[in-house]
């Protein structure tokens, strides 16, 4: 499968947009070759903002912008993009009413050699408190460029969790998205695995082939948006396998699973399992064992599934 | 300082540097152009001025350093594992799973290391608090802080600015590691930071400006900044990024960049050669 590098969408992905709209503005905080912009500055270079490292003032810079009229995208590491400028974006940007699109890159163990300092398991989380706030995170090219365009259009503040590095196309060139409505990628079943991001998604499609061949149907949910969560899927998948597995490159606490949690247990309580970091702060080494540190595989991802499935029938067998 | 001291720091420098540069290229990526520009400045903190310990690196009445720019750790490592803090071998555990030295300063997994860093714009304040604890429990030590030229344009810098002369923190020593570079480009193309002198001086500290490879000088400052008796004082120190690294001096890619290790063991091959010290000096 080709591989492309998600940064170069992205900054591609804006570059189509400003050129219709000029409107679009891109502010960045000394991170700007991370975030592969650089190409975005030489074509638009009056509508570029570079204000150093000083996120907080950058994200309310970029809330200006917007009460004058702009749509600013910012960028900075997710750690920086939530923890740093919480207050700013809370304030001048959404309560405000404002319409800045913040961007977070680095995702959760995609931090891999910056460290715990740099690792955000808590951005999602923290930014689905914000009344009202969109917040989503792509899991392949093709979502990131439909996703980056609704967000563009979409009358308000958003939060994009960016995997900046190079991944597998998941889905077909034409496939269409919609903000707030998860996708199918897999249908099945027995169990279904609800993912969120290029990390967590992969792992969840690979370990439905690993369940398969135990005879297990999982269904495999790319829920692209925590926020607003898509409550109607969730609910059919409910009912459909009674047993939800969620997995994120995150805390669970207050990110996919207990978003996907709230809405079970007010409304079809299931027998559920929340994969992801356990209220842990990230540490430093490759991706690949970070993946392996905190669970984040298709081998750990299958393995709970089987486990789900076991309490599941045990519990149908008593009621029976 | 005697000429014959000068020369040792000299060739301590050259070690720590050396040692910096494998373990980067061990590892084969990091930060070593703000790594490698430090090196002079923790070489003579650490060799003439810390009362620090190995045996016990807790101990509660020593001096301490708050390095704000978390990701000159490597430079750092070397210089703890050169005095006994941990056994040099732990060099070529950078950034490896579960190791004890992290690309970016945490107190908890490194003895050694006086504060948890890497989020640019902290350290001030934290170097503030352990200056105002020290007072608190009549310790007697001095607390020295490192921060980036870039590091200054954030917000947080200037309210601990401000905040330490405010508290008459005498016993605090800042250094602005001033390599004129940050990431995306120079300093005063990203985000301008001059006047520096002037700034920081406004803000009530004593300032003074030396060369930053340059033990005479630096020395001399951090003398002279510690009998001051009412300011905490600022020596900026002008520095080159990626210094003494032929791949990464000047070199504005150097922020993080990929290193094989041949090169690095080039590079630290070309430090052992006569004229190395003046050419780069
Ligand atoms: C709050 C924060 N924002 C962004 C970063 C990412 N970052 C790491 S180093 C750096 C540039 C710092 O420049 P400078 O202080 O000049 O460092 P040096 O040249 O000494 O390496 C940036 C933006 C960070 N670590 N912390
Ligand atoms: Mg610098």
């Amino acid at each position: 499968m080709n591989q492309l590098e998600m940064r170069a969408i992205y900054a591609q992905t804006l570059m189509e947009l400003a050129a219709q709209d000029s409107r679009i503005v891109l502010l960045e905080a000394d991170l700007m070759k991370a975030s592969g912009t650089t190409v975005f500055r030489d074509r638009f270079p009056e509508r570029t903002f570079n204000v150093g490292v000083a996120e907080a003032n950058m994200v309310g810079v970029a809330a200006g912008l917007s009460a004058g009229g702009k749509i600013p995208f910012a960028n900075t590491f997710g750690c920086f993009a939530s923890r740093r400028t919480y207050d700013q974006f809370f304030i001048s940007a959404n309560y405000a009413r404002l319409n800045v699109k913040l961007v977070g890159t680095d995702p959760g163990v995609s931090a891999a050699y910056n460290g715990g300092t740099h690792m955000p398991f808590e951005d999602a989380g923290i930014m689905r408190n914000i009344p009202k706030l969109v917040v989503f995170e792509p899991c392949d090219p093709v979502s990131l460029k439909a996703l980056v365009i609704q967000s563009a259009r979409h009358q308000g503040c958003t939060y994009m969790r960016l995997h900046r590095k190079a991944i597998e196309t998941i889905y077909p060139e034409n496939e269409t998205f919609e903000l707030g409505k998860g996708k199918v990628l897999n249908d099945g079943n027995d169990v279904t695995l609800i993912a969120v991001g290029a990390i967590a998604v992969a792992e969840a499609l690979k370990a439905a082939e690993i369940l398969i061949k135990d005879g297990i149907s999982a269904a495999v949910i790319d829920m692209h948006t925590i926020k607003p969560i898509d409550t109607e899927l969730v609910l059919q998948y409910a009912k459909k396998t009674g047993a939800i597995l969620t997995c994120e490159n995150h805390q669970v606490i207050n990110g996919l699973g207990s978003a996907v949690a709230e809405t079970l247990s007010e409304d079809y309580p299931t027998l559920m399992k929340r994969l992801g970091v356990d209220d842990e702060f990230g540490e430093v080494g490759t991706q690949e064992y970070l993946q392996e540190r905190f669970g984040m595989t298709a081998k750990n991802y299958a393995a709970c599934a089987r486990e789900l499935l076991k309490k599941k029938n045990n519990i149908q067998k008593k009621s029976k | 300082m005697e000429i014959e001291e000068v020369k040792q720091l000299q060739a301590k420098a050259k070690e720590i540097r050396k040692m910096t540069i494998d373990a980067i290229g061990y590892l084969g990526v990091g930060h070593i152009g703000g790594a490698l520009s430090v090196v002079e400045i923790l070489t003579l903190l650490y060799e003439k001025h810390m009362d620090v310990s190995p045996e016990n690196p807790r101990k509660k009445h020593r001096d301490k350093l708050v390095i704000s720019k978390g990701h000159a750790g490597p430079a750092l490592y070397s210089i703890l594992a050169d005095k006994g803090f941990f056994p040099k071998e732990w060099l070529h555990t950078l950034n490896a799973g579960g190791t004890n030295l992290p690309s970016h300063c945490d107190m908890n997994r490194t003895p050694g290391i006086d504060m948890s860093t890497g989020s640019l714009g902290q350290g001030i304040s934290a170097a503030i608090g352990i200056a105002l604890a020290n007072r608190l429990d009549g310790i007697d030590k001095k607390v020295y802080l490192i921060i980036g030229d870039g590091e200054s344009n954030e917000g947080q810098i200037w309210e601990g600015a401000m905040a330490a002369a405010h508290f008459r923190l005498n016993n605090m020593i800042a250094f602005t590691d001033y390599n004129k570079m940050q990431i995306d480009g120079y300093v005063h193309e990203i985000m301008n930071v001059e006047d520096l002198n002037a700034k920081w001086n406004a803000f009530g500290w004593f300032v003074q400006r030396v060369n930053g490879h340059d033990f005479q000088d630096m020395n001399m400052a951090i003398e002279r900044a510690q009998k001051e008796l009412y300011r905490p004082s600022m020596i900026i120190l002008d520095t080159i990024k990626g210094k003494g690294a032929f791949f990464a001096e000047r070199n504005l890619a150097n922020h993080n960049m990929n290193v094989n290790y041949e090169t690095a063991q080039e590079a630290c091959r070309l430090l052992d050669t006569p004229d190395a010290l003046e050419k780069s000096l």
